[in-house]
């Protein structure tokens, strides 16, 4: 007997600043195949939202208010921020 | 003391906060908005933030701060709408001397440049509107991670008012 595992996980995806105005969003929850990393949420970031190609490849990202990097982990129910370049101070 | 603030911020306030009877030297940066900005005159900005962690990430960095040197430290940035002079971060770094304060208050302000999630939206005097990238020199919207020079500020121009 075998069991096809196709587990899928749910996360928010939180736009700011220049991003918000490409996509017109500024929150929106993704589906992504387990598992899934940060770099998946922007492939499917710039892949379904409207005008999401205008977000570059390579964002600075932030997992569960943490500073991430593409490669880092995402798990249902994380939120994931996509920044762009800071300008604070 | 919260770290973002959607009122003035008075540097005073940050100063009294660091000060103590055994601390002789307190280091004190104060940001204001500026005039211009790559060659534009700029009328007024807003800064807004991923609060709930620009908040978190500032408490990190004055903790991290606070491990390394002897120092007390406190900060606020400013959010919101701001005039020209209006003050938008103070950090004040209070030590037994002043070496530690000055070291601490330059890591913490150069920390938040670099990792609190805070963005900057410029109004011209001639009407446009853009959000302002410190990684990008050419003025193009967007920009790469990592590869931030904080003393070549520019403009992404997003667009064009009347």
């Amino acid at each position: 007997m075998t069991a096809v595992q196709t587990s899928t996980i749910r996360v928010r995806l939180l736009l700011f600043a220049s991003y918000a105005d490409l996509v017109g969003q500024e929150s929106v929850e993704l589906v992504l195949r387990a598992p899934a990393t940060v770099a998946d949420v922007v492939r499917q970031a710039r892949a379904v939202l409207p005008a999401g190609d205008r977000i570059p490849e390579r964002p600075l990202a932030a997992v569960n208010l943490l500073h991430g990097k593409l490669d880092s982990p995402v798990s249902d129910g994380d939120e994931v921020a996509l920044l762009p370049p800071l300008a604070g101070g | 003391m919260e770290h973002l603030s959607h009122q003035p911020v008075d540097p005073a306030s940050l100063i009294a906060a660091v000060q103590t009877p055994e601390r002789g030297g307190i280091a004190v940066f104060v940001g204001v908005v500026r005039d211009h900005q790559a060659g534009r005159t700029v009328a007024r900005l807003e800064y807004s933030a991923y609060e709930p962690m620009a908040e978190a990430e500032c408490a990190r960095i004055v903790a991290e701060a606070a491990a390394r040197w002897p120092v007390s430290v406190a900060m606020q940035h400013r959010l919101g709408a701001l005039a020209i002079g209006d003050v938008a971060v103070v950090v004040a770094a209070a030590s037994a001397h002043r070496a530690e304060a000055f070291a601490a208050c330059r890591s913490v302000i150069d920390a938040v440049k670099r990792r609190v999630p805070v963005w900057k939206k410029e109004f011209y005097a001639d009407g446009t509107v853009a959000w302002v990238d410190p990684t990008d020199a050419d003025g193009r919207a967007g920009g790469q991670a990592g590869s931030e020079g904080p003393d070549s500020m520019s403009s992404s121009l997003l667009r064009s008012g009347k």
